[in-house]
């Protein structure tokens, strides 16, 4: 399993501890420039939300004074509550969870399947429609848009949870994903679970599908990722102000109420803050997720 | 879907029935289990996506009424896309922003062979550092870089003012607001290209390293000579993922600039005229035939990618 799994593994960073041993020998010293600029670069690429966190318990005149306050001495943590007052924030957010969620379970369920079949089974016609899949993930998102929003409509489903989350409970990408794992994963377990009179469904409920948890991750936190930050599809079958998600909610917000920067900045915090916490909580799944989304 | 269902299960009686024929267990050794797995996958993306793509060809050669109905126009829409002024200057405009965003391969390049140095520490708090912005939502931050950008009293004209610069109104003048997307967008994407070029970089084999400092290679030439070269598929990745994801430029340009704003003509990207004429404007037609055109822009480029590659990219 181990050897499969190398592409992951030199990802996440988890054979670099051995070699960190064998490189860490002689050079360590010289390494001071190289952390005074990586620390640098590093503050700038946060600087962006430090800045947002001052200024959502700044003052809207602290925020708008030229030369800027950079700190507001009295924090102002009822911008945090005046969210709920500016915008309807729990029901988007309730939106956001719910989409989030519906995706994330169906691509884990129907991708994983479709992958194992498409990786392991034998069945007539799975070179072409998996072909077929395939040429999916290559097209621009505007090429299905428009009949997208077409059968969203016909079904009646505008401004529901189910129909922004519908299209996206499928995804070819996640299936092609699923299945280059399943790829990885040693044919002998299959044939001796087989030779023990295991059904075919069995070696995948009970032998494959846990071995593939790395896999599952990874599709998981991509599927949270694009799910929770799309704004494109919920903007286009959304139109009043408690059915969309955040992400709509957010960039209709601002041309209403454009002067309140605090508890715009507050509302955009709040909005990230689960994305950011399940990042700092799983950082080595997230970086080994998307790294491994780059080596499809 | 319920008639393929139930196909499904007439076909899993029958090989039931025939599980003793050692010939046809050969020949279907999973029985009904494949089409049963990748049967609502299958109904899904048929729906959803495949009959979608064929239908945006077959609306882009007519026009859409308000209420649904289409009739068929030939190619008027493609007429269009060729005289209407609007298109050229989007694509321009995409093609700034996204290779604005490609310069940000050669600092993720710089950065991760710094983190990948024999002997660093605190490597995962600085992945982390410059991983952070690529999970954060365009349309949240993209309200935080708006005020960043503020002519007025953001810290960005503060900044320039320090050095005498009078800085510009970024968001409100045409050219500048591009720029400040665009490095909205290198400053998201950082990220991505620092994880995948560290991947590249753990793969290259330390020996290479050992063999050229016995013969007495600078730091920087054995950047130049190992590092570069071996590290080409990697930036290769990088790059065709920078090209496709800038094509698709929308979410920080309607965030950060905002609908009413009058710098949006001269820097509205090709994505953002498609949604402005399929749902605001209603011209479901035309912006069908301009995402035939995304398409195609999509695909030559990564054409030429894939063809030019064979000139600097190396594969062991």
């Amino acid at each position: 399993m181990s050897e499969n799994l190398t592409t992951v593994a030199v990802v996440t960073g988890d054979s670099t501890r051995q070699r960190e041993v064998t490189r860490g020998r002689g050079r360590t010293q010289s390494n001071w420039g190289a952390h005074t600029v990586l620390l640098i670069g590093g503050i700038v690429m946060v600087s962006p939300l430090i800045y947002q966190v001052v200024m959502s318990l700044s003052t809207s005149q602290q925020v708008e004074s030229a030369p800027p306050t950079f700190w507001p001495g009295v924090f102002q943590w009822h911008n945090y509550t005046d969210v709920f007052a500016q915008m309807p924030f729990g029901q988007e957010l309730w939106i956001t969870v719910a989409i989030t969620g519906v995706r994330l379970v169906g691509q884990l369920l129907l991708c994983s399947i479709a992958g194992y079949a498409f990786a392991r089974m034998r069945f007539s016609a799975k070179g072409i429609i998996l072909g077929i899949i395939l040429s999916i993930i290559m097209v621009p998102a505007q090429i299905y848009l428009i009949p997208q929003y077409q059968i969203i409509q016909g079904l009646g489903w505008l401004n529901t949870v189910i129909g922004i989350a519908a299209p996206g409970v499928f995804s070819a990408f996640g299936t092609f994903l699923m299945r280059q794992f399943f790829m990885g994963l040693p044919q002998e377990l299959e044939d001796a679970a087989r030779i023990d009179g295991a059904s075919s469904f069995r070696i995948f409920w009970n032998i494959m599908l846990p071995l593939a948890s790395n896999g599952l991750w990874a599709l998981g936190i991509i599927t949270v990722l694009w799910s929770w930050n799309d704004l494109m599809w919920p903007l286009i079958v959304t139109s009043s102000a408690g059915t969309a998600p955040l992400s709509v909610g957010l960039a209709n917000l601002q041309g209403v109420h454009t002067n309140n920067y605090p508890v715009l900045m507050a509302a955009s915090l709040m909005a990230m803050l689960p994305i950011l916490i399940l990042f700092v909580v799983l950082q080595k799944r997230v970086v080994a997720g998307i790294g491994r989304s780059g080596l499809k | 879907m319920s008639t393929s269902t139930a196909e499904v299960t007439a076909e899993a009686a029958r090989t039931g029935s025939a599980r003793s024929s050692a010939g046809l267990r050969r020949l279907l050794p999973d029985g009904p289990w494949p089409w049963i797995f990748i049967v609502p996958t299958l109904f899904g993306v048929a729906v959803f996506y495949l009959w979608p793509i064929v239908k945006t060809f077959y609306l882009s050669f007519t026009t859409v009424g308000v209420f649904g109905g289409s009739t068929f126009t030939g190619l008027a829409n493609y007429a269009q896309l060729f005289t209407d002024p609007q298109i050229p200057r989007s694509i321009l405009n995409t093609a700034i922003y996204t290779v604005i965003v490609l310069l940000g391969i050669p600092i993720a390049i710089g950065l991760a062979s710094l983190i990948e140095r024999p002997g660093m520490r605190f490597r995962t708090l600085y992945r982390t550092l410059y991983f952070i912005p690529y999970v954060t939502m365009p349309a949240a931050v993209g309200i935080v870089w708006r005020l960043i950008f503020n002519g007025d009293f953001g810290p960005i004209n503060w900044l320039l003012s320090l050095v005498g610069i009078k800085g510009p109104y970024w968001l409100a003048t045409p050219g500048f607001a591009l720029v400040a997307v665009a490095i909205v967008g290198l400053w998201m994407s950082l990220g991505f290209n620092l994880i995948i070029i560290s991947a590249g970089l753990r793969e290259i084999p330390q020996e290479l390293y050992e063999a050229a400092q016995v013969d007495g290679a600078s730091r920087f030439r054995q950047f130049r000579s190992i590092t570069v070269p071996l590290l080409t598929p990697s930036i290769f990745f990088v790059m065709i993922m920078t090209v496709v994801n800038g094509f698709q430029l929308f979410d920080l340009l309607y965030v950060m600039l905002g609908k009413a704003n009058l710098a949006m003509p001269q820097t509205q990207s090709i994505v953002y005229i498609f949604y402005n004429e399929a749902f605001i404007q209603n011209n479901q037609g035309y912006a069908c035939a301009i995402g035939i055109l995304i398409l195609a822009i999509i695909a030559v480029l990564t054409a030429v990618q894939f063809r030019l590659q064979r000139r600097w990219v190396n594969y062991v």
